[in-house]
């Protein structure tokens, strides 16, 4: 029971429970003979019974009893029309279970036998709600009765509502109960979804439960449960219907197709170029949300005359479920179509049931995204990174764009943005209210009281107000101040030591979404590649994001058209998302905190990297990678594999040591990698990359010798 | 009198002690001393249990609230060998005020049991319900939950009294701000009792005025009242150090509020903080008596003594001697405060006493719809501008079995100095609560949910402090002005270890089947 302190056992107690023990084990003995035998007497019933009456927790005991209960069941004659007797086997097992509980009402087993039991439908379920109101009265709080009264709600198809007024009054005697806030919040789903009248109108619903939960948050904001529910609602006043809201190319850019660099030099948008071996270029979709089932059948993509058919999405992710935000095909021409104009290629991915987001929400509008791909007659020298030129990140390398250039960079950024803007206006109106009216209130209860979870909840409301401004161009007239943000979480790190991870992580979100929000900003971190002494070499379009201090990557929608990454001298621990930016050839993230290979899994999504800089991390240097299990790999399972451990094996000895290495390397093509400044990085890894790596040609500035 | 013509004889004439009076004090202390193998022996002038403490029917109350009572004079012989001091009674009641709002008259006003002491509750958790479970008298009571307490104003309005967690989760009229506060302060009180230093509230506060405390932990000016007047129960507006007879400190206040806590939930079938006994208070005073009986005391109704007697040469206490002339001794006395010795004239005059402004009133429907059984608080300043004490009120229903089915019986009280000022308040909150003529005329919503009142009785009875009078003699007290027994408690305990300073007050019976510790209440 909650908030009731165990005493030590008396004396008394001990030789009680030794007494009890013995009789027990006789009893166990006896339960199990008669189970091996399959000796289902009344005798043995009664044996059986009150053994578990008196150890509840007895599984073996349980299931005997089912065995027992069938058997029975099948001795019937007439094959069970009688009833009558059928009932009475039931009530008796009923019974058995009562007492039980009686003994121990948090037993798993025993829960679980009641519900065998009703499962078989002869019994009426009328006393169920007596029992559950009994075990509720004897702690409100736990949860096999609640499970149990949804099961029995379910059973006897008690109405939603009703058993949402229940909740209610469960929750006013004492608001410091997960499972009626939970139970709650099914039900709400569940008369939202159904549209029941009074429940119809989501914006009133959640409206009402925010008012409802904020009495227990004033009341006690050191309770977590209304905390909880307070995060369950926010998640519900910001789920929509996942959209498509970016794309490479761009929505109404003009690409154009080449073999190598365009002589011209960089076009402002919607010029973009896109160098490609033949008539061949990717085609990324980014969902607001992880989505599933695209498919050739789900999106078309067609040009004047033609429909590319049996086109293969890919989603960029290594999630199991097959959800993805960011999902890639390749569109390629057939030779028939004269691209020396621009021929004009239009996407639509249909407003399908099928695709789904991972809340459950369908795509159900139709989006569409068009563009125009042509090949320049004058196809330039044919350059790609190769082993002969050595990309180079210093400094004067990096041209940010002139002013001139910006205005159309910032018009790209911003149309490859949300391809389709959310247009439900109205609707965000009254999200936007709710979260306002929430960091109200908010603010006024920290006034009068510290209190962390009320500040991660402010943080949080904060960041959904920002989000909320970015997505549908609303602006209740509060600028988003992100330095506010940055200055909770602060303080959240040194109130809450032991979530500083957390804390960072969501920091660093708030930090580049203030670099995104402000477009003159990011412009500044973005321009293009261009080595002043080769100036042959190919000019990728780069971002820049080093230095920030930031230990987590996201937004990756508006980066969609990166070529080169300069994320070093970050906090990152992970590169997860970085699998969407398809375009990416060079990446640096030097000078991080990646602890392991296994944290790079992403790249191997990334088919044109080919420069990687990984040096100064903290490969190695932790012997214990406690970050591993949150990575895609195959010790998790979420990715397969074929271990081809020959591979692994080096002429002169073993090198299974270096199976991460492996796993991560042997499906990229990189031409240069930097790995030193890394514990792990010793002269059997280089030997071994460079073995298994033909087209590395740098290793940590060096030319690779084979 | 009805009853003391007949008196039997009794046997034997020598006792340890003589208890005149079944009130509240008189009945625990010969529940008590016969416990400690005393031979005691109870006598009530009155025919029926209680006295000041008594639950009587409509007639019942009138007759004795009326009646200025006068021991018959004893006709028997001057005893020889002792003086006889005859014992001079007084009514402690005055002003008695009887209203009939309808022509019919009530109907089966027998059916009632008016409480003399009114309105009184116990909490859950308090010394009275820790006594009663001690002494096991709660084989012979049932209780009931008080569901709920309100605080009005002279409109009538009740409003919820936040004194839980859950209580204040579900208040609608406090700001977030407020139920943040309050639950902050009881977290406070809560955090004083627990073992960590850290968390006690310090020295100082605890000798500071608790209203001084309210102010220093911000809690709003309707907090406050919450908490000082429904709550903590204080009698005096705490706020004008002039008109406080009697300001309360923060120690006391935060004992009373955790006892109050604790008191929610202590049994499992109580859903609040109070109880009341089903029947009425005389429940209370009957149970100590047959448990007196159990303990071998012997009990008699309608046996007034009539006289002291003293030995003549040393004028030392004796005995007493019965209406009938029977002459009994013990060596210890204890009178009602309403008998008197001539020569112990009380020292304090009759103004400077205090006194508390009863009231009993009948409705035939509740002030609330969803409630029977609850508490309203007038706070100081809440009737008019110069009202110095808080006024109580306690309605309860037939569920109760203190009326007829349909009927609802209120208690009001309210200390005062002078009689008028007494009936000043009793007669605003009954204009605040129900319809009666001068009830005034709000808005026609409001007038609409009042009851209209059948019947009510006003009456103003002294508080008479227990006075010491000699070793021998002790007088009881009368019903306090306070809402709960705990102060009567204290008092009955300090006189019985005057009396007997070697027994034990509390102890519990082993030759009587305990039970498991709470007190018998209907579900």
């Amino acid at each position: 029971m909650h908030g009731i302190s165990r005493k030590p056992p008396t004396d008394e107690d001990q030789a009680a429970s030794s007494l009890k023990a013995a009789k027990l084990r006789d009893l166990h003995a006896q339960m199990l003979n008669f189970h091996r035998n399959k000796i289902y007497t009344k005798e043995a019933m009664e044996i059986s019974a009150s053994m578990l009456e008196l150890n509840p927790e007895h599984y073996t005991g349980w299931n005997y009893r089912k065995l027992a209960v069938q058997f029975h069941l099948n001795q019937l004659p007439g094959n069970g029309d009688d009833s009558q007797s059928i009932q009475s086997i039931l009530t008796q097992e009923l019974r058995v279970v009562e007492n039980a509980l009686r003994r121990n009402h948090k037993s798993y087993g025993a829960w679980h036998h009641r519900k065998w039991v009703l499962s078989k439908g002869y019994l009426s379920t009328d006393r169920e709600l007596r029992l559950l109101d009994m075990f509720c009265k004897l702690d409100s709080r736990n949860f096999h009765m609640w499970n149990y009264r949804r099961f029995i709600a379910s059973l006897r198809k008690m109405p939603d509502e009703e058993e949402l007024k229940y909740t209610t009054g469960i929750i006013e005697d004492n608001f410091s109960n997960y499972s009626a806030w939970h139970y709650r919040s099914v039900l709400l789903c569940k008369l939202m979804e159904k549209k029941v009248s009074g429940y119809d109108a989501e914006e009133i619903v959640l409206k009402d439960e925010y008012e409802f939960v904020r009495s227990a948050l004033f009341t006690d904001p050191d309770d977590q449960s209304g905390w909880f529910y307070h995060l369950w609602l926010l998640e519900k006043t910001l789920q929509y219907e996942p959209a498509l809201i970016s794309s490479w190319p761009p929505q109404g850019s003009n690409l154009h197709l080449s073999h190598g660099a365009c002589s011209t030099g960089p076009q402002p948008f919607p010029e973009v170029h896109f160098q490609s071996k033949g008539r061949m270029f990717p085609l990324i979709l980014y969902f607001s949300e992880p989505v599933n089932c695209l498919s050739s059948s789900t999106v078309t993509a067609e040009c004047e005359c033609h429909t590319f058919t049996n086109l293969i999405w890919r989603a960029l992710s290594a999630s199991p479920q097959h959800f993805s935000q960011a999902w890639m095909t390749y569109i390629e021409f057939p030779d028939n179509i004269d691209l020396s104009k621009a021929c004009s290629v239009s996407v639509t991915v249909a407003g399908a049931p099928e695709i789904t987001s991972l809340s459950g929400k369908p795509l159900s509008k139709c989006c569409h995204l068009s563009f125009s791909v042509r090949t320049p007659s004058d196809s330039s020298v044919h350059s790609e990174v190769d082993g002969h030129h050595k990309i180079s990140w210093s400094e004067e390398n990096f041209m940010v764009h002139s002013e001139v250039f910006q205005s159309s960079f910032l018009h790209m950024l911003r149309s490859s943005i949300g391809v389709e803007k959310v247009d439900n206006k109205d609707t965000s109106d009254w999200r936007m209210d709710i979260i306002s009216n929430e960091v109200a209130y908010c603010q006024e209860l920290l006034l009068a009281m510290d209190c962390k979870i009320g500040k991660l909840t402010l943080v949080r409301l904060l960041m959904a107000r920002s989000m909320l401004v970015s997505n549908g161009n609303m602006d209740d007239g509060t600028e988003v101040r992100y330095e506010d943000i940055v200055k909770l979480y602060d303080g959240l790190k040194k109130m809450d030591p032991v979530h500083v991870c957390y804390y960072e992580d969501q920091c660093s979100l708030a930090l580049l979404k203030q670099v995104i929000s402000d477009v003159e900003s990011l412009a500044k971190h973005c321009g293009q590649y261009r080595e002043p002494s080769s100036p042959a070499s190919k000019p990728y379009s780069f971002l820049r994001l080093n230095g920030l201090l930031i230990s987590r990557i996201g937004f990756m929608e508006n980066f969609l058209w990166v070529q080169m990454l300069d994320l070093s001298h970050n906090k990152l621990r992970d590169i997860e998302g970085l699998e969407a930016l398809q375009l990416l050839v060079c990446l640096k993230l030097s000078h991080n905190r990646i602890r392991s290979f296994t944290s790079l899994e992403p790249l191997k999504l990334l088919s044109s990297l080919k420069v990687l800089d990984i040096s100064h991390n903290e490969i190695g240097a932790h012997s214990i990678d406690t970050r591993r299990h949150l990575c895609a790999s195959p010790l998790t399972h979420s990715v397969e594999n074929e271990w081809r451990l020959d591979e692994l094996v080096d002429e002169d000895g073993t090198q299974k040591e270096n199976w991460d290495a492996y796993l991560l390397f042997k499906d990229l093509k990189l031409v240069q990698l930097d790995i030193a400044g890394n514990p792990v990085a010793n002269y059997r890894l280089r030997s071994f990359i460079v073995k298994l790596m033909p087209s590395l040609h740098w290793l940590d500035a060096e030319i690779t010798i084979r | 009198m009805e009853g003391t013509d007949y008196c039997p004889l009794v046997e034997p004439s020598n006792f340890d002690l003589i208890v005149v009076s079944t009130g509240f004090q008189e009945s625990i202390i010969a529940s008590a001393a016969s416990a400690a193998g005393k031979a005691v022996l109870q006598l009530d002038p009155n025919n029926f249990y209680g006295h000041h403490f008594a639950s009587l029917t409509l007639d019942g109350l009138v007759s004795f609230l009326q009646s200025d009572f006068q021991l018959p004079l004893c006709s028997s012989q001057e005893s020889s060998d002792y003086a006889s001091l005859p014992l001079v009674a007084r009514s402690l009641y005055s002003e008695l005020e009887i209203k009939s709002y309808s022509s019919q008259p009530i109907e089966s006003s027998g059916k009632f049991n008016f409480d003399l002491c009114g309105p009184r509750v116990f909490l859950c958790s308090d010394a009275m319900i820790d006594f009663i479970i001690k002494s096991s008298v709660n084989n012979y009571m049932e209780f009931k939950s008080v569901e709920a307490s309100f605080v009005s104003d002279v409109t009538g309005k009740l409003v919820t009294v936040p004194d839980s967690r859950s209580a204040i989760f579900k208040d609608r009229t406090l700001s977030l701000i407020e139920k943040n506060q309050l639950m902050k302060f009881f977290k406070l009180v809560h955090g004083h009792f627990q073992e960590s230093e850290e968390t006690k509230i310090s020295k100082e506060d605890l000798e500071s005025p608790f209203m001084e405390f309210l102010s220093k932990m911000g809690l709003s000016q309707k907090l406050k009242s919450f908490v000082l007047y429904a709550i903590v129960h204080a009698n005096y507006d705490q706020e004008s150090a002039e008109v406080c007879r009697d300001i309360v400190y923060t120690e006391s206040a935060i004992d009373h509020l955790a006892l109050y806590h604790s008191s929610v939930g202590r049994f499992s079938n109580a859903n609040s903080a109070l109880l009341y006994p089903m029947y009425g208070h005389v429940e209370l005073p009957q149970a100590f008596c047959r448990r007196a009986a159990v303990k071998g005391s012997i009990c008699g109704l309608g046996m007034p003594a009539v006289s002291v007697l003293m030995d003549k040469e040393t004028n030392a206490y004796k005995g007493i001697k019965l209406f009938s002339g029977q002459e009994i001794f013990s060596s210890k006395l204890i009178l009602p405060p309403s008998l008197s010795i001539p020569t112990e004239h009380s020292t304090c005059t009759e103004d400077a006493k205090e006194r508390v402004a009863r009231g009993i009133c009948v409705a035939e429907a509740s002030m609330r719809p969803d409630a029977d059984n609850f508490l309203v608080f007038f706070p100081p300043r809440s009737l008019y501008p110069e009202q110095i004490t808080a006024v109580r009120m306690l309605q309860l229903s037939s569920n109760m079995a203190v009326c007829p089915s349909g009927m609802y019986i209120s208690y009001l009280s309210a200390v005062c100095d002078k009689a008028e000022e007494g009936k000043k308040l009793l007669n605003a909150a009954m204009d605040a609560l129900f319809l009666t003529d001068n009830s005034r005329n709000f808005d026609s919503k409001d007038v609409a949910n009042k009851p209209h009142l059948l019947w009510s009785a006003l009456y103003i009875q002294e508080l008479q402090k227990a006075y010491a009078s000699s070793d021998f003699i002790r007088h009881t007290m009368m019903p306090d002005e306070h809402l709960d027994y705990s102060k009567l408690l204290d008092a009955t305990e300090k006189l019985f270890r005057d009396l007997y300073p070697n027994e034990e007050f509390i102890s519990t019976p082993d030759d009587e089947p305990t039970d498991d510790g709470s007190p018998d209440m209907d579900p």
